[in-house]
């Protein structure tokens, strides 16, 4: 089997400050991977070259569409990547606010990314929106109300169902329970579990928290200072870690 | 002193530039083409975008005519009116069907326009997408990319806290397939007319510094759900001073004990019906105690 994502040789600075640097990484469908590290280890500039929201100044980056087949993200038209970014990919932020209309209701939140690929049913755009309420655990009395009137735990969970609403195959996520308190977390983590084993998703987490990882991810990478120090199956690298600095990040998580 | 005036108030080298965006609007349907709006002698909000149209567009045979809302004899008709008169020394009518250009605010003649004729409108925010995406950058990529979803989330919160489609005026159109635009805040009553229109429609936004075109026999399409079709939406009633049951409606008050009664919103299209002896239920010849034949 062929990874259904795979990065190779992905660096990018800014200006002479180093983002990250000859990054090599792949993801088999259906699979978890972490990045984890601390503040300014690069994690988010990564996420972000792999995504095609910034470009990196050198690397290569294949998607295995299953309706297009393999495909060089950095080489499609930005037309080619946005479409991509709103069919087959999803993005989540780590603040809801980045992903989500705040000044639009609930339904339409969920409905934009229907509306963008041409579904041009109300009722349908409707009957999904609430589907994918529910799926989040949303109460679907509320599809009409803005999400500005919402906790920031049932923000995350509507950008979440957001994204999903065109089942894409590979989910990008960028700190997502980074904002929230520790019992929303854990709610939060609990249903993205389930949803990744339910739709079988293929996922690019970023987090600084171990127990995000330890929850959700299969594989990991480790990264300090724009590099990444190491790699490998989750459980085996936090219950084994070989980099000094990954052992350092494990038992300071194990004080708390 | 109105000799020292340049024809139509712009100098040459200005009606040039505005020229030269207008061909590249006509060029490309529905499409925005910034423009380096002039101060005009007039405040913003005036129709500064369709003086500064109009007066890149006449020449000395042109006839004109200005409306807002459909009136010839409002004050900012009129003095848009008597603007052009005074700098380009053109004739001027309230006849739809005389005038060679007409630059109107917020509403197309009910009379069919022809291919000799220019219509000119005066577009207050031309960006249809602005009411969800605030940034410039972000609608002018979607735009290029053709990514209209927004478009349909607008529609589709209308439907959600309306039961229909609320958007009544500036109500967003697809020109020739390919771009959506904004039609200036006409009621969407007025949206099919400008649809395989035989006169050439342009727009000029002065404050946002746009100019944009319908070239003749374009179709243009007004964005809709499947299950909640676009519809003109008309006043169930017809004119009480000309009986006209198809036309665009005011419904305005006419005593101090607060009566209402519909009536053309188009004066022009009224008064020619009336003068042509149709009358309506507020204008019978056995109606006492009105004289309402303009208002
Ligand atoms: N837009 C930017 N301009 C300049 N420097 C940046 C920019 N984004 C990130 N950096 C720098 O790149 C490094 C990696 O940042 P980032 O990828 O955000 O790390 P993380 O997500 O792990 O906190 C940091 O030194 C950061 O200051
Ligand atoms: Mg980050």
């Amino acid at each position: 089997m062929q990874p259904i994502f795979e990065a190779t040789g992905i660096s990018k600075s800014y200006g002479h400050i180093l983002g990250c640097s000859n990054i090599n990484l792949s993801l088999y469908s259906g699979e978890v991977m972490g990045i984890v590290g601390e503040s300014g280890s690069g994690k988010s500039t990564l996420l972000n070259c792999l995504s095609a929201q910034i470009m990196p100044d050198q690397g290569e980056v294949i998607f295995r569409s299953p309706s297009r087949g393999e495909v060089d993200i950095l080489k499609l038209s930005e037309a080619e990547q946005r479409y991509l970014a709103r069919t087959e990919w999803a993005y989540v932020h780590q603040n809801p606010r980045d992903g989500l209309r705040m000044s639009v209701s609930a339904g339409g939140n969920v409905g934009e990314r229907l509306m963008n690929i041409g579904n041009r049913h109300y009722g349908n755009i409707r009957t999904k929106a609430e589907d994918w309420m529910s799926r989040v655990e949303l109460d679907t009395s509320r599809i009409d109300h803005r999400p500005s009137t919402f906790s920031g735990g049932m923000q995350q969970r509507l950008q979440i169902a957001r994204n999903l609403v065109t089942e894409p195959r590979l989910i990008f996520m960028d700190e997502p329970t980074g904002g929230l308190d520790v019992s929303v977390q854990a709610r939060l983590l609990d249903l993205l579990r389930s949803l990744v084993q339910e739709l079988s998703l293929s996922v690019i987490i970023v987090t600084h928290d171990l127990a995000v990882i330890r929850m959700l991810a299969d594989r990991m990478v480790v990264m300090k200072n724009g590099n990444v120090v190491e790699a490998g199956l989750a459980d085996q690298v936090l219950d084994d870690p070989q980099h000094p600095y990954t052992q350092l990040l494990v038992s300071s998580i194990l004080q708390v | 002193m109105s000799n020292d005036y340049n024809f139509a108030y712009l100098d040459e080298q200005t009606k040039r530039m505005i020229r030269r965006g207008l061909l590249k609007s006509i060029a490309i349907p529905g499409y925005q083409v910034p423009f380096a709006s002039r101060e005009m002698p007039m405040p913003y909000g005036w129709g500064t975008g369709g003086v500064q149209v109009t007066s890149a567009c006449l020449v000395p045979e042109d006839k004109i005519k200005v409306i807002d809302q459909g009136a010839d004899d409002t004050t900012n008709a009129v003095s848009i009116r008597q603007f052009f008169e005074k700098t380009a020394k053109v004739e001027t009518t309230t006849h739809t069907e005389k005038a060679s250009l007409i630059q109107t605010r917020h509403r197309i003649p009910e009379h069919d326009l022809d291919e000799n004729q220019i219509l000119v409108y005066q577009v207050p925010i031309p960006e249809p997408l602005r009411f969800l995406e605030p940034r410039e950058s972000e609608t002018r990529k979607m735009h290029a990319l053709t990514e209209y979803g927004l478009m349909h989330v607008k529609l589709y919160e209308d439907i959600a806290h309306h039961g229909h489609i609320a958007t009544s005026y500036a109500y967003p159109v697809k020109v020739e397939g390919r771009y959506v635009m904004d039609p200036s805040p006409i009621p969407k009553f007025d949206n099919p007319k400008m649809s395989m229109c035989p006169a050439l429609q342009l727009f000029g936004a002065g404050r946002e510094q746009r100019l944009y075109a319908i070239p003749p026999y374009c179709e243009v399409i007004s964005l809709d759900f499947e299950d909640h079709p676009f519809t003109r939406l008309k006043a169930n009633a017809e004119c009480e001073l000309c009986s006209a049951n198809n036309s665009y409606l005011d419904e305005v008050i006419i005593d101090d004990e607060g009566n209402r009664m519909f009536v053309c919103s188009d004066t022009h299209y009224c008064e020619a019906r009336q003068a042509d002896g149709h009358r309506g239920k507020r204008n019978r010849l056995d109606q006492e105690g009105y004289d309402a034949t303009h208002i």
